[in-house]
């Protein structure tokens, strides 16, 4: 039958190939209906949706709320840093005062990792994992790979570099499962400092150099230094990082092939990833950011329908 | 499983030619219609409409497939969400005089999240709607079909079943099937 296999979306290793087969034909859908003169419907009208940011975000909460008021749902947002948190209030009991008032679906970001997985033992609504500390960003992978497979007709086989800082990315987590379980070759790429120890062991080819990286990718997914959540120096300057990792149109263009630019923003313009070369041809970023939409209808969606 | 069959390959051949009779008669020239197919089986009967019309008046009437899925009002009523297919309207719905094509009337429940998925796309001028099957007593809503193929009394354990050569059937037919047997 058309449902996922979880009631919530906490991770792309807890759900199946399939799960993300219709989510993608799901958002087939949804994206047609956002490019329709009334990008409405009348779907989740009676679902209440509370977005519960611990954690600053832009992009990620505005395409959620996006996608819930396309979706016609009702829509709470909180945040953090203006909220009972700083008064000393735990996770559970912030959720459960939120769900009090009648909330049907959780959207959560959080910096600890597993705080998801946590809410999800202990209370009914559905969740949703927007990102948890350096852990998992589900719906982050999923428009990612659902960029690849609308730009390259299929993510079956295809060679995906995922470049820069790897420690401190959920996104690139999240990424290599997605990747793996629709049958992608993923390798990732940075300085050894931002790889993390034993990530071979995930059955991931590992590449220092970044230049050969991009010659044997079709689509590299180039990452934000992540400079927050650094705390100590992992490479001497942004300038020495710019030098060995940035990715410039000039290296682009000296490959034998034209391969894929993506980047989950928000961008380090002339670190990771320069001007010239973010805004090339080669880049599908916009197309991500636009995607994004689309995959969080689908995922709330079929995760709304499912709790009859 | 008793099956029964309503109409046969030759009958639902006249029927598709009165039923595009009927639209020649109302539509003229069809400078101003349009058919809107509606997902997933209506699609199929909306093809061969078209195809008919293009035979018996030299007409080319633009074809678009609707899909209803996210405007029904049974989400949350059911286990699992329902399934959506493809929407493809690529013409201009604002003032146009819409038919509306479905293979069974049996709520009208379709037909109402069809009406509110139009409207999407603009205001049509004239909506009309032609169902092949029409299950006459089973409406839950004040609906009611502008063009029939074929009137048929059904109750509620039993369920209309069409098969058409588009579809991937040997033919063109139309089952009654009693599910409770």
């Amino acid at each position: 039958m058309s449902t996922l296999s979880q009631r919530h979306l906490l991770g792309i290793k807890n759900i199946t190939a399939k799960d993300i087969e219709l989510i993608f034909e799901t958002a087939d859908n949804f994206k047609e209906v956002i490019n329709r003169p009334i990008k409405k419907v009348p779907s989740l009208r009676d679902v209440t949706i509370a977005n519960i940011f611990f954690e600053n975000s832009t992009r990620t909460r505005l395409s959620f709320e996006l996608a819930e008021k396309r979706l016609s749902a009702d829509v709470v947002n909180f945040s953090a840093s203006n909220s009972s948190v700083k008064k000393g209030e735990t996770l559970l009991d912030t959720v459960n005062n939120i769900l009090a008032m009648k909330v049907d679906m959780v959207v959560m970001r959080h910096a600890s990792v597993g705080a998801p997985h946590f809410l999800s033992k202990h209370i009914k609504a559905n969740i949703v994992n927007a990102g948890d500390g350096t852990h998992e960003h589900p719906t982050q992978a999923l428009l990612d790979t659902y960029s690849i497979r609308e730009k390259l007709g299929e993510v079956q086989g295809k060679k995906v570099a995922i470049i820069g800082d790897i420690l401190h990315s959920r996104v690139a987590l999240s990424n290599i499962f997605a990747l793996q379980k629709l049958g992608a070759k993923v390798m990732v790429c940075g300085p050894p400092t931002l790889l993390p120890k034993f990530i071979g062991s995930l059955g991931v080819q590992v590449e220092l150099d970044v230049k050969k990286a991009l010659e044997w990718c079709d689509v590299a997914n180039v990452l934000r230094i992540q400079l927050e959540r650094q705390q100590i120096k992992y490479f001497p300057s942004l300038r020495e990082y710019s030098l060995y990792y940035g990715i410039t149109k000039k290296i682009l263009e000296s490959l034998k092939k034209q391969i894929v630019i993506m980047h989950p923003g928000p961008i380090n313009r002339g670190v990771e990833l320069s001007s010239d070369a973010a805004d090339s041809q080669h880049s599908i970023i916009l197309d991500q950011v636009e995607n994004g939409v689309a995959i969080r209808m689908a995922v709330l969606y079929l995760l709304a329908g499912a709790t009859a | 499983m008793q099956k029964k069959l309503i109409l046969d390959s030759d009958l639902l051949d006249i029927t598709l030619s009165r039923l595009c009779e009927q639209l020649i008669e109302n539509h003229g020239s069809f400078e101003n219609s349009v058919i809107l197919g509606l997902q997933p089986r209506g699609i199929f009967l909306a093809e061969l409409i078209q195809k008919r019309l293009q035979e018996l008046a030299k007409v080319n009437v633009p074809l678009g497939y609707l899909d209803a899925t996210f405007y029904r009002d049974d989400f949350r009523r059911r286990d699992t969400p329902a399934k959506a297919s493809e929407t493809r309207v690529s013409f201009v719905i604002e003032g146009k005089h819409v038919i509306l094509i479905d293979d069974v009337l049996y709520t009208g429940r379709t037909v109402r999240a069809a009406l509110d998925a139009m409207i999407a796309f603009g205001r049509p001028e004239k909506v009309e709607l032609l169902v092949l099957v029409d299950r006459t007593h089973t409406r839950d809503l004040p609906i009611a079909a502008d063009y029939v193929g074929k009137f048929v009394n059904t109750i509620e354990s039993q369920r209309v079943l069409v098969e058409l050569v588009a579809q991937g059937h040997k033919q063109n037919r139309i089952w009654l099937i009693n599910n409770k047997d």
